[in-house]
This record gives C-alpha cells, sequence and structure tokens, in this order.
C-alpha cells in the first residue's frame, strides 16, 4: 500500500500551481509549501498541476524548479513529479548511461514489475530516447552483466499462476549444480531466473531450500561477495520478496556508515505510491526504529523533510 | 477414357503436387456410381498406389499418409486464414519446440514482424500455453543457435525514424572484425553480433549492412559462412520480401520435405495483407516466372484457388 497521503478534498491542479508560484517568487523558496503540495498529490494530480502551471505562467515547472532548489531536495523532487512508468524510464536511462551500468536499478526495474508495466516503462523509454532499452542495456553493459541484466530486461514473462512441480525439481538441480561448481554466471542460471513466472520461480527455489536446507541466496553469499554475485542475489530477490529485498536496502542505507542519498531517493520515491507501507512495516521489527526515526537520523534539512512528507505520518 | 483415368489419378494423386482436385473426384464418383468394375480397373491400373493382395487391390499405407496431408491443405489454409494473426504466429512458434517445425520459422516470426505484431503473437502465446515464448525457446532449444533465437523472439525494437550512422557505420566495423577473428562455427555466438542483431532498430540495421557493404565491398550475408540461422536473420531483417520469395521457390522445388511445402502456406498466408505485391514481383524477377502461374501449375483443387485468390489484388 502507499504511505502517499492526499488532502480530502484535494485543492484543483489551479490552485496547486498559484500555491507553487508563490512559494518560487522573491528572494529564496519557499520549500514547506512546495512540499505541502508536490508530496501529497498523486501521478495523476501532478501531471495535471505540470500542465496548469504551465498554461497560466508559460514556464515548463520542472524548469523552474531546478532553477530554484538544488542538491539531493531537488533531485528527489524531480524523480517525484513524474508518474510511476516515465520516473522508471527516466531512471533507466540514468542508470544505463552511468559511467558503469548502475545495475541495482535496471535489476529492481525489470523485476519488480509485472510483464504489462516493464512493457509500459519500455515503450516510454523507446519514445524518450529513440532507442529500446534493451538496446541500451546491451550496448552500455558488458560481460556478465551485460547477460544477466539483457535477459531480465527483455523477457515479456507470462506471469500467471500454474506451477510445474517435477520441472521446479528438476531447475533447482540445475541450480545446485551450477552453484556447486561455482559457475555463477551459467546461462542455466541467467535462462532460469529470467523467463520462469515468478510462481514457478517461486516453486523451483521452495524445491532448493528443501532439497538443500540452505535459500538459495544464502548458498549464493560467498565469504568473498563479487558484484555480479551480489545482482544475482538482488535477482533473486527482487523476482520473488521484493518487499523483504527493499527493506534491507534501506536499513543498509540507513544503519550504515557513510550516505547513499540517491539510492535512498530512489527507494522512497519510488515505492511512496505503491508500497511503502509494507516496506515501512517490514523495517519497524527489523531495524527496531520507526523508519521516520532512521531517515530522520541520517538526513538534514529540505531533504529530510520531503522524504517525510512521503513516507507518511 | 484415358483421359478420365489420367486427370482422376492426376486428382487422387496428392503427390508431388499441392493439394487434391476436389472437383474432378467428386465428378468421378457421379461418373462411376454402380460401376465396381470402372474402380476395380482404375485401382489395378495405379501402381504404386495400389497392390494386388489375394484378389483386392489393396491401397498402400504411404500413400494414405501422402493423401491425408494433400487433402489437410485445403484445412489447413482456411483455419489459419480465419485465425487472428497474432494466433496464428503463436501456434507456429509453438511447433518449432516440439521440432515439427524448422527453427527459421522463428526467425521468420522474430524478424519479420512489427513489434506490436511480434509482442501480439507473445501475448497469444502466453493465453495458448501457459509460458511465455521466450522461456520455452530457452528451455526447448538447445543449439549453438540458441542465444541469437532467444535473443531475436526477446526483441520489442524502437521503431522510430531516428538512426545514429555514426553508431550504425562502428557497428558495420566491429561486425567486420568479429567476422575476420572468429571461426564460422563461433560466430552464431559471438556477443556482439547477437547484441547488435537482436538489440538495434530494424533501421538502424539497415544502414548498418549498407555500411558493410561499402566497407567490405560485399554485402555481410556472403561473409556469414554456413550460419544459417545468422543469414536468415540478416535476409529477413533486410530484405524480407527476398526471403519470402526463396520460401517459395524452395517450397516448389522438386522433391521438398514437408517442412518446405508447409511454408508455401504460411508465406502466402501471413504476408497476403502485408507485403504480396512486392513479394510476388521479387519473385518474378529472381525466378523469371510469375508467382500465379507458378501456382496455377503446381497447385490443385480448392487449395490452389485459395492461394491465387490470397496473392490476387
Amino acid at each position: 500500500m502507499a504511505t502517499l497521503s492526499i488532502p480530502n478534498p484535494v485543492p484543483s491542479a489551479i490552485e496547486d500551481a498559484e500555491k507553487l508560484r508563490k512559494a518560487f517568487q522573491g528572494w529564496g523558496t519557499d520549500e514547506k509549501a512546495m512540499i505541502a503540495v508536490l508530496a501529497h498529490r498523486d501521478a495523476a494530480q501532478r501531471k495535471q498541476i505540470k500542465i496548469a502551471y504551465e498554461d497560466q505562467y508559460k514556464e515548463k515547472l520542472l524548469k523552474r524548479i531546478e532553477s530554484e532548489i538544488s542538491g539531493h531536495f531537488e533531485r528527489a523532487v524531480y524523480c517525484w513529479i513524474f508518474d510511476p512508468v516515465e520516473r522508471q524510464a527516466i531512471m533507466a536511462n540514468i542508470a544505463i548511461k552511468n559511467k558503469v551500468v548502475d545495475f541495482p536499478v535496471i535489476i529492481e526495474i525489470a523485476c519488480i514489475n509485472s510483464s504489462n508495466e516493464l512493457l509500459a516503462v519500455k515503450q516510454v523509454y523507446q519514445s524518450l530516447y529513440k532507442h529500446s532499452m534493451e538496446e541500451d542495456v546491451a550496448s552500455h553493459a558488458t560481460g556478465d552483466f551485460r547477460k544477466l541484466l539483457f535477459a531480465l530486461v527483455g523477457t515479456y514473462r507470462y506471469d500467471g499462476e500454474e506451477i510445474n512441480t517435477e520441472l521446479a525439481k528438476t531447475e533447482a538441480k540445475i541450480l545446485n549444480d551450477a552453484i556447486t561448481k561455482g559457475e555463477y554466471n551459467s546461462d542455466e542460471i541467467i535462462r532460469i531466473l529470467s523467463t520462469r513466472s515468478k510462481a514457478q520461480l517461486q516453486a523451483t527455489f521452495n524445491c532448493y531450500k528443501d532439497a538443500h536446507n540452505l535459500s538459495i541466496t544464502k548458498a549464493l553469499s560467498t565469504k568473498t561477495p563479487n558484484d555480479f554475485v551480489i545482482a544475482l542475489r538482488a535477482a533473486i530477490r527482487c523476482r520473488t520478496t521484493p518487499t523483504k529485498y527493499f527493506e534491507k536496502v534501506l536499513r543498509n542505507i540507513l544503519q550504515k556508515s557513510g550516505m547513499d542519498e540517491d539510492a535512498l531517493t530512489r527507494v522512497i520515491v519510488m515505492h511512496a505510491e505503491k508500497d511503502l507501507k509494507e516496506i515501512k512495516e517490514l523495517f519497524q521489527t527489523r531495524a527496531n526504529m520507526t523508519l521516520e526515526q532512521a531517515v530522520a537520523k541520517k538526513t538534514s534539512g529540505d531533504y529530510e523533510n520531503f522524504l517525510l512528507a512521503l513516507i507518511g505520518n | 477414357m484415358a483421359d478420365e483415368t489420367l486427370s482422376l489419378k492426376k486428382a487422387f494423386s496428392g503427390h508431388g503436387g499441392f493439394g487434391v482436385d476436389e472437383t474432378t473426384m467428386a465428378a468421378m464418383v457421379t461418373k462411376w456410381r454402380k460401376q465396381p468394375d470402372q474402380k476395380s480397373r482404375f485401382r489395378s491400373d495405379f501402381s504404386g498406389f495400389f497392390t494386388k493382395i489375394g484378389s483386392i487391390e489393396k491401397c498402400e499405407d504411404d500413400y494414405l499418409l501422402r493423401l491425408k496431408t494433400e487433402f489437410s491443405r485445403f484445412k489447413n489454409i482456411m483455419v489459419l486464414w480465419l485465425m487472428h494473426p497474432w494466433e496464428r504466429d503463436a501456434r507456429w512458434m509453438h511447433h518449432v519446440m516440439h521440432k515439427s517445425y524448422p527453427f527459421t520459422v522463428i526467425v521468420e516470426i522474430a524478424c519479420t514482424r512489427t513489434s506490436e505484431e511480434l509482442l501480439g503473437a507473445k501475448r497469444a502465446y502466453q493465453a495458448l500455453f501457459n509460458h511465455s515464448v521466450e522461456e520455452d525457446v530457452a528451455y526447448h532449444i538447445k543449439e549453438s543457435y540458441s542465444k541469437l533465437l532467444v535473443g531475436l523472439v526477446s526483441s520489442f525494437r524502437y521503431e522510430g525514424p531516428q538512426v545514429d550512422n555514426d553508431m550504425a557505420k562502428w557497428e558495420a566495423k566491429a561486425l567486420g572484425n568479429v567476422i575476420k577473428s572468429s571461426g564460422s562455427g563461433k560466430l552464431i555466438q559471438n556477443e556482439e553480433v547477437i547484441r547488435i542483431l537482436t538489440t538495434r532498430s530494424k533501421r538502424h540495421l539497415k544502414a548498418t549492412f549498407k555500411h558493410y557493404k561499402e566497407l567490405h565491398g560485399k554485402p555481410i550475408e556472403e561473409d556469414l559462412g554456413a550460419n544459417l540461422c545468422l543469414q536468415e536473420t540478416v535476409k529477413c531483417i533486410d530484405k524480407p520480401a527476398k526471403y519470402f520469395s526463396e520460401a517459395i521457390n524452395i517450397a516448389f522445388k522438386e522433391g521438398a520435405d514437408k517442412p518446405s511445402k508447409l511454408s508455401l502456406t504460411r508465406v502466402i498466408i501471413s504476408r497476403a495483407d502485408v507485403d504480396m505485391e512486392e513479394i510476388k514481383e521479387t519473385y518474378h524477377k529472381q525466378f523469371g516466372v510469375k508467382l500465379e502461374d507458378m501456382i496455377t501449375k503446381n497447385t490443385h483443387g480448392h487449395y490452389k484457388d485459395t492461394l491465387l485468390t490470397l496473392i490476387g489484388k
């Protein structure tokens, strides 16, 4: 469930556009007013506000925001304004064009969406960037990463509930063979992980656990973790237990030293209107503090206020 | 009398030809009603199809099977004609999994359909078979060309007008380098070859092939060695009308096998409403004979009539 809270009744798009205009005028920016509007509107409402603002004031809302605010706050607001489909297309493009492909972003987008949701992201990606997401992933990623990411992004998976138990047993064995040989980049692992339906994959992993008394992600934990195995584990988790995956990502960001604001922004912004509530609840049981407390501890200023507004109170 | 026998033999033979002459057969029933002697003389005279055993002329099993195939040509073309194109493509692709069709059918469908049509076929495939076509191809086909096939069938190509000419030139050079340095057996598994052929837009690939020819003085097909899969891929993307014209020609060759003959139906049905005029022109130019004449000469009965109607204006 979403954590996004929208006032009832919600002001019209024109009223919201006016409030934003007021927030921009004069010296400095009234960030609180910005947050009060933008962090409490859903995708459709945000779109209407963009249109209303542009109609009224003859300038693009995004351009104005970019000139008014900066830093992590600005990046978070920028990501947030788009609707989920366009946002993911933009984030995928940024991740791909990074010096080294930011694989967690691609894996998340490819694995947590249903086939039709991912298709929608790919269609928007094509219209924005005049390339298919597959071709950009394939041409920017290399080696084993290319194989994995291309397979995850490129497959239009079957989303049905049917399970073939015999097949699950066979494929659990295939996975085990590859893992015991240390062949983590095996074509079979990639094939099974990227082409099987979620239900079938879950059945396969259950068979694996039954046979070896060890979950497949634990089996893939090696003492010297290499990036590719990390990517495999992320893909496995995203495909089968996304809530746990994102909860762990948040806990890693918020409870370890150092700080990755881009990753924090990404998780909060991408889930606030989707399933942040479940992630929050799990976080609380695991971290012994609320998500709000953890975020408040590690962030500050307008960036903190914006995130807290999205996390919901 | 001799003429009748000849035309009846021809009508019944179905062998070497395409289809059966239903009209002649039905006319004969009328003529030879209540004349068992006529029929008996016909059977004795129809060597290769009937053999004398004791006091009766037994029908050869072999002949019965061939007749079954020939009678069903009309049935098949009617059912296929009535079906939705996406279901047709899904069923044809599914046949390949069970080895009753050559894998080139997958190349044909994946490369000559538009992105939307291929997506539709993939959706139909899921609805019919409860699996994605990607997972089935990856699982059932374990040959040197599997990776290429999986890539082709997963593709969701950009179809817009934009082409990065510099990139096309660069990739033409890259392909040239790979071709020079790889053994022809390894070419089909080369990652760069697969990446370029399976992810780039068709416009981009046409530009790439054009640059290749300018760089190396010959079309890329000539440098692909005996790699049927690669050859067909390039042909389907670059010159589909030529590919289809050649497929038709193979069907009409002396001693053509069952799958080759089946492609006559498949090509005519699937292209009748798309690029049949272009295919006819190409066929005429390539083989010096009009397609209408080839069909009239070599096919029979209602099957023939349907084919002629489909290729007509």
